[in-house]
């Protein structure tokens, strides 16, 4: 796929020249770090204060570096590539204007624990806090919104800074680390040395279990009439998709997995009940109001889960299990709290784990929820439908794509209609929901798997929020799939205008947008229109079948709303269910 | 809602008390006062924090601190038996003939006077913040000019725990 990667040196060799002790400067050892940390594939955009940096990428080749159109897409492909992979994302990008434009995208990796290793450039030591050109306190800007951030002060700092980012941010709950390097730093000289060992001592994530607690589950486990399993991001984060399995398996018991969690279960399962929440399933939701026992693995019980606090899970006695501990008892007063690594708890819990033997009733129950209420959609033969254009996508790629999406409707409606299987086959901003996400990501990803299918589904409004970055698919010929859902309107808006705000439409309105065949043809990029089944059909197996990225728009109905949905300031169990045929 | 106080032992690191602050700040916790020095370890800061909130709003509190990666230790002070101290510098206003009477109140709080100008009187006080605020009140009558208080510092009792 991409022609650089042939010309990348055998690791053995790169190793070996690495690692020897040598006087260079601040932008090599920067170079090196990188490489000794094992990244393959760095995107970024240059600028005043990186030149140092981007002067020793001249003609290096260990790694692959991306040249994005803006800095926001190049942490965005950062973000999808370190989703994908499970591997840490890196971006760099100059001071100032180079370093605030990646602060959407730290944010989005912070709301989703993604591992992140964020460089910036900075204006030179004696000019720090004068204003200077092209200068901001990106460490002040960031501060909330990553797990750690180091200002470089002394290049003989910089090899120990830059492995101690890496393992901030791939360890624990995992999260953005943005290392911030002025411009002198970057050009001074110093005695490299690798650094092997990490010595935090302010940092020392849990990842055992109390063993108490543990097999305080599994009896409660046994003792549950009503079981709930709710799986979230923490599961797929942690590499225990296989010991979830098991642990499901074994237990016999219903599982609900969140908008991060999806592909940590096989969708395909008869345990599976879909998505909770706000747009979740209605047995999800309403297994979740009935439950006695909620087994909360690796999600956060975010608000759009919850929904109304007060009511939620009224019955169940609640576990969680998370890396974090501030997560526990944060929203939820939690009974049985279990503090350590997913797939470690996991693997103790799956020794002892019993089947919920008095949960027999209750499994029928939730097959016969499944039944009576699957998600649901009123399909047309004459326009297209956003829903079935998902279920084509599914199809046509027979659920193995990587699926990265946008914020929106198309969102839940990807959400609810691509069944996943596998886990790192679903990339979408989930916690900040940030539109512009959606394809830049879907680079990152196909950059971490050059041999998966990368789908990018995107709204008619995301996907110009970051459209610029078709020119690097183009140009260095990524193969990524893109689908424009264009309803000609900011749906998820319209949505809840519509229905919370009376039908009183605000600037919601997408008319005049470009014609997204013209633009993807304008960036060299393959572009194809549908406007019903048949050309959908049609379309879809051109892009998969033409070996370059491709954009497909599918022209759809208009007025379509995302069903089940739970207003704000309601329970889960009270949704709008929406149309049936 | 309930006075907590606690003490975070940080690394001595450039913007440790802004990220410290700053997460006081964006999750809505109250600081009450703080405090930062050196500690018993170099390269090691010990903040007091005096913040109120409910139980639930101090374990949020603890463990987020310990989140961040610069926090090497957090203890609640006032669940133990505990030493709380701060000093306060109070300028008074202390014509000559208003003065003996000052000078009681100062004897009385085993305060000081440190400094005396040509119509005030310069009081530094240390003690618990009740003692404080009375000292405070006392001399209030005379007319502050001035009132400087360095916030509560906190260590636990030789004997506690």
């Amino acid at each position: 796929m991409n022609a650089h990667s042939a010309t990348l040196r055998s690791k053995e060799e790169i190793m070996e020249k690495l690692m020897k002790p040598e006087v260079i400067t601040g932008s090599e050892m920067l170079l090196r770090s990188l490489v000794l940390e094992g990244a393959e594939c760095v995107f970024g955009y240059p600028g005043g204060a990186v030149l140092f940096i981007y002067d020793a990428m001249h003609g290096f080749s260990d790694f692959n570096h991306l040249l994005t159109r803006h800095e926001q897409g190049a942490i965005h492909a950062a973000d999808g590539y370190a989703r994908a992979s499970g591997k840490v994302g890196v971006c760099i990008a100059t001071s100032g204007p180079g370093a605030t434009n990646l602060v959407t995208g730290i944010a989005t990796a912070y709301m989703d624990s993604v591992p992140l290793v964020v460089i910036t450039g900075n204006v030179a030591t004696s000019f720090i806090g004068t204003d200077a050109f092209q200068e901001a306190d990106i460490t002040g800007i960031t501060m909330p919104i990553t797990k750690h951030s180091y200002l470089v002060r002394k290049v003989e700092d910089l090899p120990r800074i830059i492995h101690e980012a890496f393992h901030i941010a791939n360890t624990g709950r995992k999260g953005p680390v943005l290392v911030d390097i002025p411009k002198d730093v970057s050009a001074q000289t110093a005695l490299f040395q690798p650094v092997k060992e990490v010595n935090i001592r302010g940092y020392n994530p849990t990842v055992h279990p109390n063993k108490l607690q543990v097999e305080k589950m599994l009896k409660a486990i046994t003792e549950a009439e009503r079981p709930v399993i709710l799986a979230g991001g923490g599961v797929v984060y942690s590499g225990g998709h296989e010991e979830l399995l098991e642990f499901v398996t074994k237990s016999d018991i219903p599982i609900t997995t969140t908008l991060l969690g999806l592909g940590a279960y096989p969708s395909g399962n008869e345990l599976w009940m879909g998505m909770p929440g706000m747009h979740g399933t209605y047995t999800a939701n309403t297994a979740i109001q009935s439950a006695d026992l909620l087994i909360n693995i690796g999600a956060r019980f975010d608000d759009r889960v919850t929904m109304k606090l007060q009511g939620f899970a009224p019955k169940a006695k609640i576990v969680h299990i998370d890396i974090d501990p501030a997560e526990i008892g944060k929203n939820v007063p939690t009974d049985i709290p279990i503090v350590g690594d997913i797939k470690t708890v996991l693997q103790l819990a799956n020794k002892d784990v019993k089947r919920a033997d008095h949960a027999d009733a209750w499994r029928k129950q939730v097959q016969a929820w499944k039944q009576e209420q699957p998600l649901r959609y009123v399909d047309s033969n004459e326009e297209l439908k956003p829903q079935w254009v998902i279920e084509m996508i599914h199809e046509a790629t027979k659920g193995e794509a990587i699926v990265t999406t946008d914020v929106g409707q198309h969102q839940m409606w990807a959400a609810q209609y691509y069944k996943f299987n596998q886990p790192r086959s679903w990339i979408t901003s989930g916690g900040l929901g940030t539109m512009g996400f959606g394809f830049p990501s879907a680079i990152g990803a196909q950059m971490a798997c050059p041999d998966r299918v990368v789908v990018s589904i995107n709204g008619d409004g995301g996907m110009q929020m970051c459209a610029q970055e078709l020119a690097i698919c183009a140009i260095n010929n990524i193969p990524v799939k893109v689908a424009i859902i264009n309803n000609q309107v900011l749906g998820m808006v319209r949505q809840w205008q519509e229905i919370i705000y009376d039908n009183r439409y605000s600037h919601i309105d997408l008319a005049g947008s470009p014609d997204f065949v013209k633009l993807a043809e304008a960036y060299g990029v393959k572009g194809f229109r549908a406007t019903n089944k048949e050309e959908a059909n049609a379309a879809w197996e051109e892009a998969l079948k033409h070996p370059g990225p491709a954009v497909v728009e599918f022209v759809v109905r208009k007025g379509e709303n995302v069903y089940p949905m739970v207003t704000q300031g309601n329970t889960i169990d009270s949704m709008i269910l929406g149309d049936a045929e | 809602m309930k006075k907590h106080t606690i003490a975070v032992l940080v690394n001595n690191q450039p913007g440790v008390l802004q990220r410290v602050s700053g997460l006081f700040g964006r999750r809505g916790f109250n600081i009450e006062s703080i405090t930062v020095g050196t500690s018993e370890e170099p390269g090691l800061s010990r903040m007091v924090i005096v913040t109120t909130g409910d139980d639930h709003t101090l374990e949020q509190v603890t463990k987020q601190l310990y989140k961040l990666i610069d926090v090497i230790k957090v203890v609640d002070l006032s669940a133990n038996p505990m030493v709380g101290r701060e000093l306060a510098l109070i300028k008074v206003n202390a014509e000559p003939t208003a003065r003996p009477e000052i000078l009681g109140v100062v004897d009385t709080f085993r305060a000081a006077v440190v400094d005396i100008g040509t119509s005030t009187l310069m009081v530094q006080v240390v003690g618990d913040t009740e003692k404080i605020d009375a000292m405070v009140e006392l001399l209030k009558p005379y007319g502050i000019r001035e009132l400087s208080r360095t916030g509560v510092t906190a260590m636990m009792r030789g004997n506690a725990k």
